[in-house]
């Protein structure tokens, strides 16, 4: 059986140490290795972005990254966007926006966004369309959202400003 | 045309609160199928056909059991026997396992579970089967053909709900027949005709199968996995494996999508026998390769339509032929075609023939409105010629062959009170239909579509808490919000905050039978059973109240969430009050509510599509897009939108792009989600949605189900527009680029 490795990171603020083999993925590693399940799979193959973490300051689909190369680098997931239990912006406006049905692609929805609007805190709707084409949602058609994504904008700005 | 009357005031339906499973959603803290984990969990892979038809003459797995890691190999001979020859349960446990035969590529041959999923995948590289290959079918005018190669070898045709003595293809040919449909067409002006071909198109949700299976020594069997049905599943689970029910517990987790292709169980009995041999868990978790080719997709074939019109626009005679790929085992949705293709019209001359035609690909499970669709494909855009033949507004010219409460379907029983009238109306008064379109090679197309709600089995039971708010237990997993949508109704007849109700989802031993989440029945049928078991709490609560106060029990009415008495107008509780004070007056109260309506209603659809077609590329490009639906009464509008908006947007995916493309040897060639291309948010327009009321009257609250009548217009809509756009008329699905070019090149 192959050998493991050890892999130290920072994942959403924090010191993970863990051990893997080299042909796991980084998906893998955080779904079945460290136990945080909140990123989903849907293909395991870059097509459907349910599986979407930033790592260092960029969205990847994390299927397509293996465990062993975030070994120093410092990712952020779904599991880190709330404050505690209070919701980040983008995650309250999913929710009153109804912007989620089976949710299975809420949580990389929700990094794209997030990633999105670090970018570009003003995004028009056709950057937003442009910007979440990578990740599949098959319940929504999309419409709620964009609207959710328009709302988060707004709502972020507001705090910075209030 | 009957009046919508004056909507009832409700003080929680119709608002749009949050939903209770919401947080939990996104945070990535819900569990899905996939994220189950338990101690001493190991996990399965399956072997599948790499051919659409062969004999297995052996399989060997002698040298998977080596490797290290394996800890147990099942194949077909590990499922019961089949000593009554029951051919249902026979072809269940087929598919599950194929036993002499491969009918697909991707049919299941043997489990394997290891202790981590990549040993597991290794040894699946170390079974060795040898076949003998057959010629595989791969489309129903073939399999059709007498010739072709038979596919199941000692089965025959049903044929006008008789068995024959045929053993071809065809696993069944029925017909609907009403008045003469020769007069009919003797009658008419004009008649148009045409054949309509679909090819397989997925439901496509993002998550893949899930299961886990504990099979304890003491016999018992536990699941947990991503299903639409919890208990179905245990119903299947022991006619497949041969236990009872009682020994079966199905545990539903939270589900990342379904639109009916979880209805079905594939990998869930194969865990359970490689648990068997183990010991331990065994989770198998589909690849998206394994989900494209394994699970059920939505059958391709052909609707062939003939109406028959007077030149003033009443339409004289219907005629259809529907032959729907059921896959490798019988079952298409045909019959629901059947009953959809001319649903919307009134006709009293109409005959119908369907075909449930058997071939080499995956055996298909239901999709949206089952078969709906592919009828509608043809019946719309036939009505839409003709409708540009006459000259008359194609929104006109359904209105005026539009069927009423009283008239018959084609196979006879006659429609109950629906609102098709009532969403005609609202797209031709909607923004987009009053707006003009201008422009070359742009179109506007509109179509109708027809959905049953099927009604079937929902428990639900309510206990009260001593805070005076409610716990909601229920069996109808939640994919879109239903939990919401349940929760609602039962606020609404308690007179309590939608806040003071909490749902929970439970397993099969916990709450009484409740059949899938699908066929449009969640919010009516289990928001039923949880408006009853909320009556039957309000009941008890008032019996409680009688007592405490020591007045007649008929003597307390309950109004506005509080309890009073004719009998001395001092007397009044709240709800909280009187739940603050159940412990010492004789325990804790919980209602229950059971039920299986009949003669449900169905819900009408309606799509307005606004395109344009590049005629260089063949690009169609959506500019404007209305859906309009009867929700009979929106529980929570914003998951009624999100149930038309999310069908609209798969019927455009079907309609310009999703297909299941075969190579000549009956290879999928594109089973990933990079080449089986669904909309991303960059290929859909803004779904603009308008809700129709007119209320189911057999629903307390008037609801008619959503799901699934949505998908059935957006397809001959888009076929409808393109053909105002190109003019030239599209057949067959899907309507991609290069079949635009090319229809376009046609007549150069
Ligand atoms: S699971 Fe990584 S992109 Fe689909
Ligand atoms: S909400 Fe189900 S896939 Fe997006």
């Amino acid at each position: 059986m192959s050998k493991k490795v050890h892999v130290q990171t920072i994942i959403n603020g924090e010191d993970v140490e863990f051990l893997c083999e080299p042909r796991q993925s980084l998906l893998e590693c955080l779904r079945d290795v460290i136990g945080m399940t909140g990123t989903k799979e849907g293909c395991n193959d870059g097509n459907c972005g349910a599986c979407t973490v930033i790592l260092e300051g960029r969205t990847v689909t994390s299927c397509l990254v293996l465990g062993v190369e975030v070994d120093g680098k410092e990712l952020t997931t779904i599991e880190g966007i709330a404050d505690g239990e209070k919701l980040h912006p983008i995650q309250t406006a999913f929710l009153e926006n109804a912007a989620l049905q089976c949710g299975i692609c809420t949580p990389g929805f929700i990094i794209a966004t997030k990633s999105l609007l670090d970018h570009n805190p003003d995004p028009s709707e056709y950057e937003i369309r442009w910007w979440l084409a990578n990740n599949l949602c098959r319940c929504t058609g999309y419409d709620k959202i964009v609207r959710a994504v328009q709302e988060s904008a707004k709502k972020i700005k507001a705090q910075a400003g209030g | 045309m009957t009046n919508i009357k004056e909507p009832k005031k409700y003080e929680v339906i119709g608002t749009r609160p949050l939903r209770p499973d919401g947080t939990d959603k996104v945070t990535g803290r819900a569990i899905y199928g996939g994220d189950f984990e338990m101690t001493g969990l190991i996990h399965g892979k399956i072997l599948r056909s790499p051919h659409p038809h062969a004999r297995i003459k052996s399989i060997n797995y002698d040298k998977a059991l080596e490797l290290e890691g394996v800890i147990a190999v099942v194949t077909a001979d590990d499922l019961p026997v089949n000593p009554d020859g029951n051919i249902s349960i026979g072809y269940s446990r087929g598919n599950i396992l194929a036993k002499d035969k491969v009918l697909y590529v991707g049919h299941a041959i043997a489990g394997v579970a290891a202790i981590d999923p990549h040993i597991a995948e290794e040894a699946l590289d170390l079974i060795e089967v040898d076949y003998e290959l057959l010629s595989a079918v791969m489309n129903v005018e073939e399999a059709m053909d007498s010739s072709s190669e038979i596919i199941h070898e000692n089965s025959f045709m049903k044929e006008f709900g008789e068995m024959t003595v045929t053993n071809n293809n065809i696993d069944e040919h029925f017909q609907h027949k009403m008045g003469n449909i020769d007069k009919g067409f003797e009658n008419a002006d004009l008649i148009v005709e045409g054949k309509y071909s679909t090819v397989m198109v997925h439901q496509g949700y993002i998550e893949p199968q899930a299961a886990t299976a504990l099979w304890r020594t003491d016999g018992s069997l536990t699941v947990w996995n991503s299903t639409q049905g919890s208990f179905p599943d245990r119903d299947e689970l022991s006619n497949i494996l041969d236990i009872p029910i009682s020994k079966i517990k199905v545990v539903p987790l939270e589900i990342g999508g379904g639109f009916g292709g979880k209805i079905p169980i594939y990998q869930e009995p194969v865990a359970a026998l490689l648990s068997k041999k183990a010991g331990n868990p065994v989770k198998i978790i589909m690849s998206r390769k394994e989900v494209f080719e394994s699970t059920g997709p939505t059958p391709g074939g052909y609707t062939w339509v003939k109406i028959g019109v007077k030149n003033d626009g009443k339409i004289t005679a219907m005629q259809s032929e529907l032959a729907f790929e059921a896959g490798a085992y019988p079952g298409s949705p045909v019959g629901m075609g059947s009953l959809c293709v001319f649903a919307a019209y009134k006709c009293d001359n109409q005959l119908v023939d369907g075909y449930d035609v058997i071939v080499n690909k995956p055996k298909t499970a239901a999709y949206r409105a089952p078969g709906s669709p592919n009828a509608a494909f043809g019946t719309e855009q036939v009505i839409d010629e003709i409708s540009q033949k006459l000259g008359i507004d194609p929104i006109d010219f359904r209105m005026m062959n539009a069927i009423s409460e009283g008239d018959r379907r084609v196979d006879g029983p006659k429609f109950p009170v629906n609102g098709l009238k009532q969403v005609l109306e609202s797209m031709k008064n909607s923004p987009q239909y009053q707006k003009k379109l201008k422009g070359s090679n742009k179109g506007r197309g509109i179509a109708v579509g027809y959905w049953f709600n099927v009604g079937l089995q929902s428990s639900c039971s309510i206990t009260v808490n001593t805070d005076g708010t409610v716990n909601l237990i229920e069996g109808s997993t939640d994919i879109g919000g239903s939990r919401a949508s349940i929760a609602m109704q039962a606020a609404e007849t308690l007179q309590i905050p939608y806040d003071s109700v909490n749902p929970s989802i439970v397993d099969t031993n916990t709450v009484g039978y409740t059949a899938v989440t699908g066929g449009s029945r969640t919010t009516f049928s289990t928001g039923y059973a949880a408006h009853l078991a909320a009556e039957d709490v309000r009941d008890q609560m008032i019996k409680r109240a009688s007592e405490m106060w020591g007045v007649p029990n008929d003597s307390v009415v309950y109004s506005k969430g509080q309890f009073s008495s004719d009998a001395d107008p001092e007397l009044s509780m709240s709800f909280k009050e009187l739940a603050s004070q159940l412990e010492n007056t004789g325990g804790s109260i919980a209602g229950k509510g059971s039920i299986n309506p009949k003669k449900v209603g169905g819900s009408f659809a309606g799509s307005i599509c606004d395109l344009e077609i590049d005629p260089d590329t063949g690009k169609s490009t959506i500019l404007d897009f209305t859906a309009i639906q009867d929700a009979g009464k929106a529980i929570h509008p914003s998951y009624v939108e999100g149930q038309m908006q999310g069908g609209s947007a798969q019927g455009i995916g079907w309609a310009l792009n999703e297909e299941y493309f075969y190579d000549q040897n009956g290879i999928m060639n594109n089973s990933s989600l990079l080449d089986y291309r669904m909309p991303t948010s960059l290929d859909l327009p803004d779904i603009n949605t308008i809700i129709v009321e007119v209320p189911d009257p057999t629903h307390p609250y008037g609801v008619r189900g959503v799901g699934e009548a949505n998908i059935v217009p957006p397809i001959p809509a888009i076929a409808n527009a393109m053909k105002r756009a190109s003019g030239k008329r599209f057949y067959n699905l899907p309507m991609n680029p290069p079949a635009v070019i090319s229809k376009l090149n046609q007549d150069l």
